[in-house]
């Protein structure tokens, strides 16, 4: 490869790493906006402890990003020096905690997705990411697992809290389509046999949902995907001011230690 | 509306295989799957586990501290059942 | 009566042998009273204080820093947990003691009523805060009463990280630009004196003392620990360069100890009493969370009850 080539497809993965750790990091930072607000102590400690499994993710997918890119980037240049428009993560991540509602089906939904994702990542010929996956994917099945037995009890608990689950649902589900919609750099990656078939993921994906949510009498299926294009930066209002928090020390205090 | 509160389960942890499971505390949960996933959650975030017990608390039976005195003091004079009650020479190898 | 009095004596006299209490074990009922009340207490001190540095979690300055604060902020959640756990032995819910904290009928140590202001306070309070506590909490692991003592093992072994994730945050900050040298200063300068009120009023103010020396509860009384506090944290201090803001305080070779000023108690009281910076906030929050939950809790046990009827169906 010429110099050239070799940057670009440095370019390629460091994007698609952007990706996969972007979902991770808005979704863990969701969660620890919950730490202290559950609805018991116990719900507390595994809501928190999901959202360091996923911060746990977003160090390894950036320290490595940081290696790609080189120059001066660290896991927290990248984490929490870019604008807007450069964070990569899926729309259905940033959806507030409207409820608990929102926060199991948002998570199960979301799990359902990034399990299948990390069995194939786990193939992956960057053994970098590899590696990455084969360490998350226990989280996350573990997280698969908790989430959908909570969507079964909200769903199919009481009166209250079917309602609840159900409109929650409503809004969510609709955001899942922009997981399958293959981007360009998805599209090379898989080709690579770097990134993973989106196809594949879907198959299962919708798998579990059907399954689960069936359990949790939930009707989901006359919902119509909604237009989101996360993966290109365009991002629903919510993002801007997750972004201005988690941002906050950064840009208040310029380039100091922590 | 006071709603019932979700029951009290007991934890057992077994440390490492080999070993046994052990008390280490209780916690709150709906259900046997849920109080096996919040003591995951509570009881082992620093590895502390290879396996987890759980059982609801009203399922154990104690016995009581007043009849401690029956149960348990008979055993006190019954030193012939520790090794150390059998004086046997010192020449004497593996015994 | 006669017969109450012989077994209190039998009950101080096991106590004073060293052995431990069980939940099970007759006791006087100002011993299960008194229980219940710091041991409540003591929980709601851990799950209100998730709350200040809660505030920190979603702007923590580096993703290392945030897990460590998320890790430290669940361990809090753990704690209250055990804590409530020891108490729930003594014949009392959880429900019951909520009930208690979010009326305002039960306390919680009153630091965690002033508010958090920046990052440095994160620091702070794992240093002062958890290092107060500390002190007393591991006296408190060999306290006569079992599930109390067995409690604050857990929790001492779990917390020995705080307390240095705190200083290491603030021994950064010192050694940082001049503004976060600042930002140190101002968090000590703040949390300081608050501090040293976590041991609670004067011996010649603390009437229970005396009762709870004798159930081992205590071992030392409130100005001792203080004390101890002041002259293990005055060095410290001087290795990260910071003032503790106190012009009274300075080594006294003779007895062997830190001098230091007086402390605002008329300060103290108004925090106790529910009028400090945070009290009706902090409140809030907790009540909010456990009205906000009900909806949920009560779905999980209405499922778990469908999920038992199945089954005794099946069988």
């Amino acid at each position: 490869m010429t110099d050239q080539q070799t940057a670009n497809s440095d370019n390629k993965l460091y994007e698609y790493l952007l990706m996969l750790g972007d979902n991770s990091m808005i979704l863990g930072h969701r969660l620890s906006e919950l730490c202290g607000h559950g609805p018991t102590l116990e719900t507390d400690i595994a809501l928190t402890n999901m959202s360091l499994d996923l911060f746990g993710q977003v160090r390894s997918y950036f320290q490595l990003a940081a290696k790609v890119k080189g120059g001066e980037s660290t896991e927290d240049s990248i984490a929490f020096l870019r604008y807007e428009r450069d964070y990569r993560n899926t729309l259905l991540v940033e959806q507030p905690n409207t409820h608990f509602g929102y926060v199991i089906g948002r998570q199960f939904l979301f799990d359902a997705f990034h399990f299948p994702l990390l069995q194939q990542l786990q193939k992956s010929k960057n053994t970098d990411i590899a590696a990455i996956a084969h360490k998350s994917i226990k989280e996350s099945a573990y997280h698969l697992r908790f989430s959908s037995e909570w969507v079964k009890r909200l769903g199919a608990g009481t009166a209250e809290s079917h309602e609840k689950m159900q409109e929650a649902i409503n809004h969510l589900f609709p955001f899942t389509n922009e997981f399958f919609v293959e981007s360009n750099i998805e599209r090379e990656m898989k080709e690579a046999g770097i990134g993973a078939d989106l196809k594949l993921v879907e198959e299962q994906f919708t798998q579990k949902v059907e399954q689960v949510l069936a359990d949790a009498t939930m009707e989901y299926k006359e919902l119509k995907p909604r237009m989101a294009q996360g993966k290109q930066g365009l991002h629903s209002e919510q993002l801007g001011f997750i972004l201005s928090n988690f941002q906050y020390m950064q840009r208040a205090y310029p380039n100091m230690q922590w | 509306m006071k709603k019932e509160e979700w029951p009290i389960w007991e934890v057992f942890i077994r440390s490492k295989n080999g070993l046994e499971h052990r008390h280490v505390g209780s916690l709150h949960a709906a259900d046997a799957t849920m109080a096996i996933e919040n003591a995951r959650d509570v009881y082992t975030r620093r590895q502390e586990g290879v396996s987890i017990w759980v059982i609801e608390s009203k399922h154990i039976t104690a016995s009581n501290p007043e009849n401690s005195g029956e149960l348990y003091e008979p055993a006190k004079d019954k030193v012939y059942r520790h090794p150390t009650f059998y004086e046997l020479p010192i020449e004497l190898k593996h015994i | 009566m006669d017969n109450v009095k012989n077994l209190e004596d039998q009950f101080q006299a096991r106590i004073d042998a060293g052995e431990k209490i069980e939940p099970k074990d007759w006791m006087p009922e100002k011993y299960r009273k008194t229980h219940i009340r710091q041991i409540s207490q003591h929980a709601h001190s851990e799950v209100v204080g998730m709350l200040p540095e809660g505030n920190w979690i979603t702007r923590a300055p580096s993703l290392k820093r945030k897990c460590t604060l998320l890790a430290k902020v669940q361990d809090e959640a753990g704690h209250g947990l055990y804590l409530y756990s020891a108490a729930e032995t003594l014949g009392i819910s959880r429900d019951e003691m909520y009930e208690q904290l979010h009326t305002g009928k039960a306390k919680y140590s009153s630091i965690f009523n002033y508010p958090t202001l920046s990052w440095a306070d994160m620091g702070t309070i794992g240093w002062l805060v958890d290092g107060a506590a500390i002190i007393n909490q591991v006296m408190l692991t060999r306290t006569s009463f079992g599930p109390y003592a067995r409690a604050m093992v857990r929790i001492c072994k779990e917390e020995s990280f705080h307390q240095r994730q705190g200083y290491e945050i603030l021994l950064i900050l010192c050694n940082g630009t001049a503004v976060q040298k600042e930002m140190a200063q101002d968090a000590l300068n703040r949390f300081w004196w608050p501090s040293l009120m976590m041991f609670g009023p004067p011996d010649d103010q603390s009437p229970n003392t005396a009762q709870s020396v004798k159930w081992k509860i205590k071992r030392k009384t409130n100005d001792e620990l203080r004390q101890r506090f002041v002259d293990i944290t005055v060095p410290q201090a001087e290795v990260l360069g910071l003032t503790i803001p106190d012009p009274d305080l300075k080594w006294n070779e003779e007895r062997g100890h830190y001098d230091f000023g007086e402390i605002d108690w008329t300060e103290f009281w108004q925090v106790v009493k529910g009028n400090g910076p945070c009290n009706k906030e902090r409140l809030k929050a907790k009540v909010e969370a456990w009205d906000n939950g009900e909806w949920v809790r009560d779905a999980a046990m209405a499922y778990a009850e469908k999920k038992n009827a199945q089954l005794t169906k099946a069988i």
